[in-house]
């Protein structure tokens, strides 16, 4: 295609892609370290006890980063799924097939740390209400995409099915945020909102936002190696793959013939 | 117009659509997908409703009547406007208390008592140490925990 006049779709070449995520993750994943290890210092030892909760509200910290990173990878995967129908970008199909299990693990996260946070705090570790059931239901669209995906034997019509699903559900998103404006719920309100700002103290706030980073670093490193891996099994035929070995070989320079076999 | 922009045409409107219907059915059933009513709500029923549901609002303050004896308790859910009075029996949260939230599940008899079989604690959008708690009373500006409501 036209790459000269379009350079961002360079690393939509299968091959161009690979390389730049195998020098970029080793940088994201130290980043997501020194973030959550700044965030748990900060959440256990700097932020004050509430003046309600006492201790127990300190799983906020990992409940809000996940609850807010599945809606966004949901998101992401979304508009991946858009260019992929639109499109036919294969990469965008890669893409959001690699969000997939770790939007879910995210989702399943947030539910879990807060059933944990609910039980002392509500009395109970699981109600009906819009916002944990939307929640729930958001869960059931990334383990549905999944299942959808791997059901049909095509690859093709598979992808484009997954797609279509992951676009559908993208409609729970503002549903989900919304919830606690829209209804009353036992869920409390947004305590950060676009509008209002932030209640909460300041060490809290960076508390929260040191997790966030660490979430968002750890989604994308293993996103992006879960799409290298789905590349080097769907790419198998093609030459490049077998330039991969476990070192860190370059790519291959434009122009010049892709070595074939290991690099040592 | 070219194919992939033909597509992204429909996909987009397909979506619109979606959008649209989603909202229309969310707002249709917008009464039956609250977690609980508010007193008020339950005041301006024409009849109480037979069936358990859930009342939610504030811990009136100094309405908590403890039994010495047993685990029963009583105590006022208000919305600042209108109150109704709840009797429980069994243990209460952590975060029970007193101009707090709370969310009481049962059934409400002819007389307008509500009978709980289960209470949960609400909690509002508010964090906050506990010194900047205390610095709020002292000033004498107690943090208003109707708010979200």
């Amino acid at each position: 295609m036209n790459r000269r006049r379009i350079p961002w779709l360079y690393f939509t070449v299968p091959r161009n892609f690979y390389w730049l995520v195998q020098r970029l993750v080793p940088l994201i994943w130290a980043v997501a370290a020194v973030l959550a290890v700044a965030g748990l210092y900060v959440g256990f030892f700097v932020a004050p006890p509430d003046y309600q909760q006492g201790n127990s509200y300190r799983i906020m910290f990992i409940h809000v980063p996940t609850a807010w990173m599945g809606m966004f990878l949901y998101a992401l995967m979304a508009v991946y799924a858009v260019i992929f129908l639109a499109w036919r970008i294969k990469m965008a199909d890669v893409m959001a097939r690699s969000l997939a299990p770790t939007g879910a693990l995210m989702t399943a996260l947030s539910l879990w740390t807060g059933a944990l946070w609910g039980a002392p705090t509500w009395g109970t570790y699981w109600v009906w209400d819009a916002r944990l059931t939307s929640t729930l239901l958001l869960l059931f669209l990334f383990l549905g995409y999944m299942a959808l995906y791997a059901a049909i034997d095509d690859r093709e019509k598979g992808a484009r099915a997954a797609a279509l699903l992951a676009l559908i559900g993208v409609i729970n998103v503002p549903v989900i945020y919304f919830s606690v404006e829209w209804w009353h719920t036992l869920h409390q309100g947004m305590s950060i909102s676009p509008s209002g700002g932030a209640s909460m103290a300041p060490s809290m706030l960076a508390a929260l936002l040191l997790g966030t980073g660490a979430c968002w670093a750890y989604c994308a490193a293993v996103t992006l190696r879960r799409a290298q891996t789905e590349l080097l099994e769907r790419e198998d035929s093609t030459g490049w793959t077998r330039t991969v070995s476990t070192d860190d070989a370059p790519p291959a320079p434009r122009g010049v013939a892709v070595p074939t076999g290991r690099r040592n | 117009m070219k194919k992939r922009h033909k597509r992204l045409t429909i996909i987009l409107g397909a979506l619109a659509g979606l959008a649209i219907a989603t909202a229309l059915v969310l707002n249709a059933m917008r009464d039956s997908m609250v977690f609980f009513v508010t007193p008020s709500e339950v005041m301006a029923m024409s009849e109480m409703p037979e069936r358990s549901f859930r009342i939610g609002g504030l811990v009136e303050q100094g309405s908590v009547e403890r039994d010495q004896n047993s685990a029963d308790v009583v105590f006022h859910v208000t919305d600042t406007d209108k109150s109704v009075v709840v009797t429980y029996s069994g243990i209460l949260p952590d975060l029970f208390r007193e101009g707090q939230g709370v969310v009481a599940e049962g059934r409400i008899d002819s007389n307008g008592t509500f009978h709980a079989n289960k209470v949960m604690a609400r909690h509002d959008e508010e964090y906050m140490p506990a010194e900047a708690q205390e610095a709020i009373e002292r000033a004498g500006h107690p943090p208003d925990a109707g708010e979200g409501y």
